[in-house]
């Protein structure tokens, strides 16, 4: 890192940023784009305006330009989300193996509304959770499964469902 | 043969350890023994073809790379979003090391010092076996400054992607992975010319480099003797959908048929419900024409799957039992599309968004038989406009579902009484509990 200002980012993550940034060609830290975000995104709950700055800083290039990145992928977020954000697939495959009615449980036991959750996904009241419904996972065979902050859990009845999320409830 | 070339680790488990899979032999021979020349001519020789979809043979491609415009670079293609597709993760959870060895051969063979292995956003614990694996093969000096003590250098790094399947395509990916949206360049120039920072750049799919040790370890004619003439080596084939055992199987290409994998005793062990039949089946995930029961026979091979009007693709075979409504698979796959298009050219971008529209539409019975053959006609102006092959994928599943299951979508028109005596086909729709229910809690307005 040269003279640039220290970022809170910098500050606190100094050694696993400048991991980061070495997997990439010394002039080309706009690689280091999409790592970084990982990173702002675990730290700040969501892909904040602050968040984005810094990233921006750390990567040598514009703000807008970060922020198009953001709205670009399906894993970061322009806005809050739950504390876990839990994605079932309900793709053509699994839904051939009974991943709609896995979703529909999955629903209610959060208390979420499906429409919404198949449509951008739905958080519940306390914060916890973000529900989403998604497109194949490479898990096909594994149907009816889900990723809980993009850990898999694959195989799964209601009941291990409902375990699965008092356990995170408690992380 | 032994069992399996790629899926070694059914038969050793463990074999995600160093100590388990052995020295990288392959690599050791290539870099103290051949010249780059002579890796990229064995490779050629072999008729490795591309595991990533298109089939495009592999040392062909390798010896596009200009030898000149330094540096050079290999990408390891690990997006794995195509539906049905599960086959390059296993490869990386459960035999990393022949991966990795795969691509620093690859990297070796081009002139490439760096290797980015490209992993969907979603591969966060897989990203972590691979580089355990990495790890272990940086201490055995197999990668690094002074590969095998020679001074070839060879640097491996992972890179998640962030949730976007068209960053699988080749040129979406490498703007992925310099740090931008991942929307397709314009081509030519092809990446083997300018590629990943404007440098030439070899991009091959996880499988793909999976075979490579073998190839180097056995020569290309022990190669050549599995499979056919054309598609020479074994596949795995990702099998999911109704089947009893879904998963993935490895077996050498043209030997078996759709028949075999979905019934063999040794694959899919037949239909998850019992007394049902194949109805349809996606050979190549989403992005294929659908065919019906009639190709079961069909060999699984690049050759005999075309002549059968389909495409192997990437090997992700799904099957539909004759409980489904095709018309919600279909608008199932169209969802996918319409979800996952990047949004640079409108054709795509509009079409997807339209005939998802439609087939909302069609499956709460709010559309006529002119609606359905509108969904006929956005598909067909899509085909032929656009930049890359997404826009085309997305069509392949509307226009043949329509053709093999048209009596299907009409018999769902407002209007269907007057043209054909559709009975038949909508009160066996309505009784089926996986088409009918998913098809009202589908159907709703995306905006
Ligand atoms: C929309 C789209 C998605 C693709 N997704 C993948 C993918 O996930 N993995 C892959 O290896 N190739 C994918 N491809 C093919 C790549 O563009 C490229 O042809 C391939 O990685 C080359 O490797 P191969 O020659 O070893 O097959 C995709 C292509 C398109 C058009
Ligand atoms: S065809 Fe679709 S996915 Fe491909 S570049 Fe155009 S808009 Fe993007
Ligand atoms: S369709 Fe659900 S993991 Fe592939």
């Amino acid at each position: 890192m040269t003279n640039e200002t220290m970022t809170p980012l910098l500050e606190k993550y100094a050694t696993q940023i400048e991991t980061v940034l070495s997997k990439y060609p010394p002039d080309r830290k706009q690689s280091a784009v999409l790592p970084l975000l990982y990173l702002a995104q675990r730290e700040y709950g969501y892909c904040t305006p602050e968040a984005i700055r810094e990233v921006a800083e750390i990567a040598g290039v514009e703000p807008t330009e970060v922020d198009a990145v953001v709205g670009f992928y399906t894993l970061f977020y322009d806005h809050p989300v739950g504390k876990h954000v839990v994605q079932v697939c309900n793709d053509l495959p699994c839904a051939l193996r009974g991943s709609d009615q896995f979703l529909e449980h999955a629903c209610q036991k959060l208390g979420l509304d499906k429409h919404q959750v198949e449509h951008g996904g739905a958080t519940t009241a306390d914060g916890e959770f973000t529900l989403e419904s998604v497109v194949c996972l490479a898990a096909c065979d594994k149907a009816p499964l889900l990723q809980i902050d993009l850990e898999y859990f694959e195989r799964l009845t209601p009941e291990e469902f409902d375990r699965l999320i008092e356990e995170y409830r408690k992380k | 043969m032994d069992k399996y070339v790629l899926l070694r680790h059914r038969d050793t488990p463990d074999i995600h350890k160093l100590s388990v899979y052995g020295e990288y032999t392959a690599l050791q021979k290539a870099v103290t023994t051949l010249t780059p020349e002579q890796v990229i001519n064995e490779v050629k020789v072999s008729g490795l073809r591309g595991r990533g979809g298109a089939g495009f043979p592999a040392g062909v491609k390798w010896s596009f790379v200009p030898k000149d415009r330094l540096p050079h670079y290999v990408t390891v293609n690990a997006d794995e979003s195509e539906p049905g597709t599960f086959k390059d993760r296993e490869l990386m959870e459960f035999n990393p090391h022949q991966v990795i060895e795969g691509a620093a051969i690859a990297a070796y063979a081009v002139g490439a010092t760096r290797v980015y292995h490209y992993l969907r956003g979603e591969f966060k614990s897989v990203a972590r076996r691979m580089q355990a694996a990495l790890d272990e093969a940086y201490a055995a000096g197999y990668l690094g400054q002074n590969v095998f003590g020679t001074h070839v250098e060879i640097q491996m790094f992972l890179h998640l992607g962030a949730g976007a399947y068209i960053c699988g395509e080749e040129s979406a990916l490498l703007e992925s992975l310099e740090g931008k949206r991942g929307q397709p360049r314009l081509r030519p120039p092809f990446p083997a010319v300018v590629g990943l920072y404007n440098q030439p750049t070899v991009i091959n799919n996880t499988e793909t480099m999976a075979n490579v040790p073998y190839i180097l370890n056995h020569g290309a004619e022990a190669y050549k003797k599995l499979g056919t003439e054309k598609s020479p080596g074994t596949k795995i084939f990702c099998l999911s959908g109704m089947v009893k055992r879904p998963g993935n199987y490895e077996a050498e290409l043209g030997k078996i048929s759709f028949r075999d994998l979905i019934f063999g005793e040794n694959f899919g062990q037949g239909m998850m419900v019992e007394g049902r039949n194949v109805k349809a089946i996606l050979p190549s995930g989403a992005s294929g024409p659908i065919v019906t029961e009639a190709a079961l026979d069909v060999l699984l091979d690049y050759e005999s799957v075309a002549a059968a009007g389909t495409i192997l693709g990437s090997a992700s075979v799904i099957v539909l039992d004759d409980s489904i409504d095709m018309v919600w698979a279909a608008g199932k796959v169209t969802h996918f599309f319409r979800h996952e298009s990047c949004g640079k050219c409108t054709p795509c971008r509009e079409g997807t968004y339209w005939m998802e529209k439609q087939y909302q539409d069609i499956l709460k019975g709010k559309a006529t038989l002119a609606d359905v053959q509108l969904l006929q006609d956005v598909a067909q102006q899509i085909i032929g406009k656009c930049l890359c092959p997404l826009g085309e994928f997305a069509t392949s599943p509307v226009l043949s579902s329509f053709q093999h299951f048209q009596a299907e979508y009409e018999a769902r028109a407002t209007d269907a009484k007057k043209v054909v005596p559709a009975k038949a086909a909508s009160a066996k729709a309505a009784a089926t509990p996986t088409a009918a229910k998913t098809a009202d809690t589908k159907a709703v307005p995306t905006t």
